[in-house]
Order: structure tokens, then sequence, then C-alpha cells
């Protein structure tokens, strides 16, 4: 492996990867932050809804979860555009994971909802809180703490899955480095590199998971 | 010990009080009033339906016949063109704000402190300010003893701390009535008599009183009546000089020997 070669056409690259690196953040950003406020929903009807909505809910989260990733990515762009909704390869991609944190985040959300005690609605109930303030001031509080770690691994999860978006041709880092190796055919370097990218993108997602962690949690 | 002068108006009316879980009819027409001032122990052995009664009066359970009112107005139904209509939800949840209730699990929220458990229901239902909610919770904590540990999250402190916390938040809502079910059962022994004391000091101070004991030396010393319960129906009631040392019926007598009081 010739380093100095490689870093040579890193630095002519480092636009491009910049680009990619900047896309995946971007796709995985908005995808866990809208998937994970969705989640919070789905989890919530999981939960309390009427038995019809769960029984709906309940159909989307075990669709979404029973399917690939990559077929979901497929399926956001090339059968809504066939129903008349037009998005680009970008916003289906990030549409595509967005519905898939909605669905592990509501699945997760649900069982955090489901581990705190009842004694803690009755409680709430018995000073007069009405739902909403008991889940806004009870609940939420309680089922976040107990969700972040699992909560963090998910989104590592789509910011891997969002590398499955180069498939249908959004310039993400990985796209971005296989483009590069189709000019200089440094393939090993390349892929060793952004490899090393997206582990430092969940590592740090993964700190500051548990910084978090060590900053909610309940003194004991 | 006569706190209960004033008998005359009845603070909670039971009436004809019938619930079922499933097949199970857990109270077969329950009649129970509490005045102003009074303080009312229910007795019994489990399954008896003294928690279920209890639970009827602020909803928590809710109840398939009969009439459960506070100050005369009926709590979770109202009756319109000879049905009855359950209230909206905000309703029953202003109409649980006239009572306060203490469990037998505490059921404090683990995730904020002592005072802001007790300011919780103060900012959010009384629509107190915090400057003014913090004043009242830190007077209740101080009444419970427990004004040193305002800054503590639950885990941090005893069940029997716990409790005192449980009963300032419950009382700082200022209730017209307090609930009390089985307070000291989860208690360990030498953490019971710290909680009795809070609430005998309520009681002396007048405060209404509904209580689900097994405390019987308790419920004879701070009750103006007891009632005691067998399967859904109230057996015997009466003040408790009577019922403890002259119980008429062979159930409650039974009852007494079993309890060992």
């Amino acid at each position: 492996m010739d380093i100095k070669y490689f870093l040579s056409e890193a630095w002519i690259a480092r636009s491009a990867l910049f680009e990619g690196m900047l896309s995946t953040l971007e796709i995985s950003l908005i995808a866990i932050l809208v998937g994970s406020l969705l989640g919070v929903f789905v989890g919530l009807l999981l939960t309390y809804g009427n038995i019809y909505l769960r029984f709906l809910i309940r159909i989307y989260t075990d669709f979404l979860r029973g399917t690939p990733v990559f077929v979901l990515i497929l399926a956001c762009f090339y059968i809504l555009s066939i129903i008349g909704i037009q998005l680009n390869a970008f916003q289906a991609g990030v549409f595509a994971l967005t519905l898939f944190c909605s669905s592990h985040v509501g699945e997760i959300f649900r069982g955090a909802l489901l581990a705190i005690p009842v004694g803690q609605t009755e409680a709430s109930k018995s000073i007069g809180l009405t739902f909403r303030q008991t889940f806004f001031s009870v609940l939420l509080p309680q089922a976040l703490r107990q969700i972040l770690p699992t909560w963090v691994n998910t989104a590592t999860e789509i910011v891997k899955a969002s590398t499955l978006l180069s498939i249908i041709g959004v310039a993400e880092l990985l796209l971005s480095a296989q483009q590069i190796i189709s000019r200089n055919f440094l393939s090993l370097e390349f892929y060793f590199f952004v490899g090393f990218l997206y582990f430092l993108i969940n590592y740090s997602i993964e700190k500051l998971g548990r910084y978090f962690e060590r900053k909610v949690a309940i003194p004991s | 010990m006569n706190i209960g002068q004033n008998m005359s108006s009845p603070l909670l009316k039971i009436e004809n009080l019938h619930k079922s879980f499933g097949a199970l009819e857990v109270l077969r027409g329950v009649d129970l009033t509490v005045s102003k001032g009074e303080v009312v122990s229910l007795i019994g052995s489990s399954g008896s339906g003294k928690t279920t009664s209890l639970r009827c009066v602020n909803l928590l359970e809710d109840y398939d016949d009969g009439v459960v009112a506070i100050d005369g107005e009926q709590i979770g139904y109202q009756t319109g063109n000879g049905n009855r209509i359950r209230r909206s939800e905000k309703e029953i949840a202003a109409q649980r704000s006239m009572t306060g209730m203490v469990f037998q699990q505490f059921n404090l929220f683990p995730h904020i402190s002592a005072l802001d458990n007790v300011t919780l229901g103060l900012i959010k239902v009384k629509k107190l300010g915090k400057v003014e909610a913090t004043a009242v919770a830190e007077r209740w904590l101080e009444r419970v003893g427990l004004i040193d540990h305002r800054n503590h999250f639950p885990s941090q402190m005893s069940g029997g701390q716990q409790q005192r916390v449980a009963i300032a938040r419950a009382i700082a809502m200022s209730p017209k009535l307090m609930l009390f079910d089985e307070v000291t059962s989860a208690l360990d022994p030498e953490l019971v008599s710290e909680v009795l004391n809070v609430i005998q000091d309520l009681a002396t101070e007048g405060m209404t009183m509904l209580l689900v004991t097994h405390e019987m030396q308790f419920a004879h010393e701070v009750s103006n009546k007891v009632v005691f319960m067998h399967e859904g129906k109230i057996v015997e009631e009466g003040p408790p000089k009577i019922i403890f040392k002259n119980p008429e019926t062979r159930r409650l007598a039974e009852f007494l020997k079993r309890s060992k009081f």
C-alpha cells in the first residue's frame, strides 16, 4: 500500500469525500430525528390507542420491521412514483429510512411505556393530572431514559443503513468513495478510509448517548 | 378523640355501589357516608372489597352501578335522560383533585426530587406559580419532617420517608378528603410508626379521611368510625370501641380474632 499515493489521491478527492460525508450526516440526522418523533407517536398509539388504531399501527410497524431496509428504499423510490408521488432519490431514501426508524423507535418506546409501573399513572390521576399532563410530566421522561441505550443503537443502524441509498444514486459517503475508486482504483485504501469515517460517526453517537445517559441518570 | 363534631353534612356519600371484575362481583351494594372531619377505617380480610371501594371514590376503578358523591357531586358519572353518562376525562381529572390518595407502594415519581413530586400537581393542576408552589410544598415537607430531604430523589429515601413525601404530595393539593390505601403494608415494621404519626396528626387537625388498613390498633386509635367489610358488603360499622370490643356479628369476631387484636 503506497500511503503517499493514497494521501495525495485522498487530498484530490477531499471535496467529494467531504460532500459525501455531509450527505450521510444529513440523511442520518433527518431520518433519526423525524423517525424518532414519529416513533414516539407510534409507540404512544400502540400503547394507548383504541383497538382499531392499535391494529392499524401494529400492521405498520410489523410490516416495516419485517421488510429489509433495502427493499423499503427501492419501494419508496420506484413504487411511490408509480402512484404519482414524485420523490427524488435523496427524498425517497430519507423517507424510507425515516419510516424504518419510526417503526423501531415505536416498538422500543412501547416497551418502555409498558415497563413503567401502573402506579405511576394512578398516582398522576390521583393528583388530578390529565392524560396529556401525565404523559409529558411522568411517562415520557421515564420512558426516554429507559429507551436511550436502545435508541442509540437504532441511530447507529440508521447511519449504517444510509449506505444503501447509494443503490438509488444518492451521493452519500459510500457512493462518493466508489466514484473516487473508479478513477484511481485504490479500492482497499478508500474502503478502509470510509469504513473508518463511518466508525467515527457511530462512535461519536455512542459517546454522545453515554454522555446523555449519565446526565439524565436518576441519582441513587 | 372527638374531632368529628360536624357530623351533619356528609362529605362522601356512597350508595348501593356495585363493581365486578369480569364474572367476579367484588362490590355487592356498598353504602357508606363520611362526614366532614370524620376518620373512617375500612377493615376486613383481603378480597373483601375495601381497596376497590376506596379506588371507586376517585375513579381509579370505574363502578358499575350506584353512586359515589363528594359534596353532593357524583364522581365520574352524571345522569342525563335517565341514562348514566361517563363524564369527560377532563371533568374526571378535576373531580379527582378533590381527593388525595396515598398508595401502598408510595408511587412517587422516581425521576424528580421530593420537592418536585409535591409541586407537580400544584403547578399543573392548581396552576400555582413555581415560587408559590415551592412554598406550599416546603411547608408540607416540613410538616412531614422531610424538609432536609427536599432535593432527594425517591430512590435516595427509605420507604417511610417516601411514604411521607407521598402524603405531602397528596395533601398539598388541599383535598376535601384523603384516601389511604394500606399505606403501611409495604413498610419495614420499624418504619410504620413514622407514617402513622403523620396520619394521626392530620386526623387531629380535622382532615376528613377514609383509610383501608390492617393496623387494627391504629384504626382503633384514629377512627371515629370503623367499617367491617366481607365479600363485597359492609357487615358491621360503628365507633371503634363497639366494633373492636363488642362485635355483633360472628364474622367480625372471627376476623378480629385472626387479626390478633
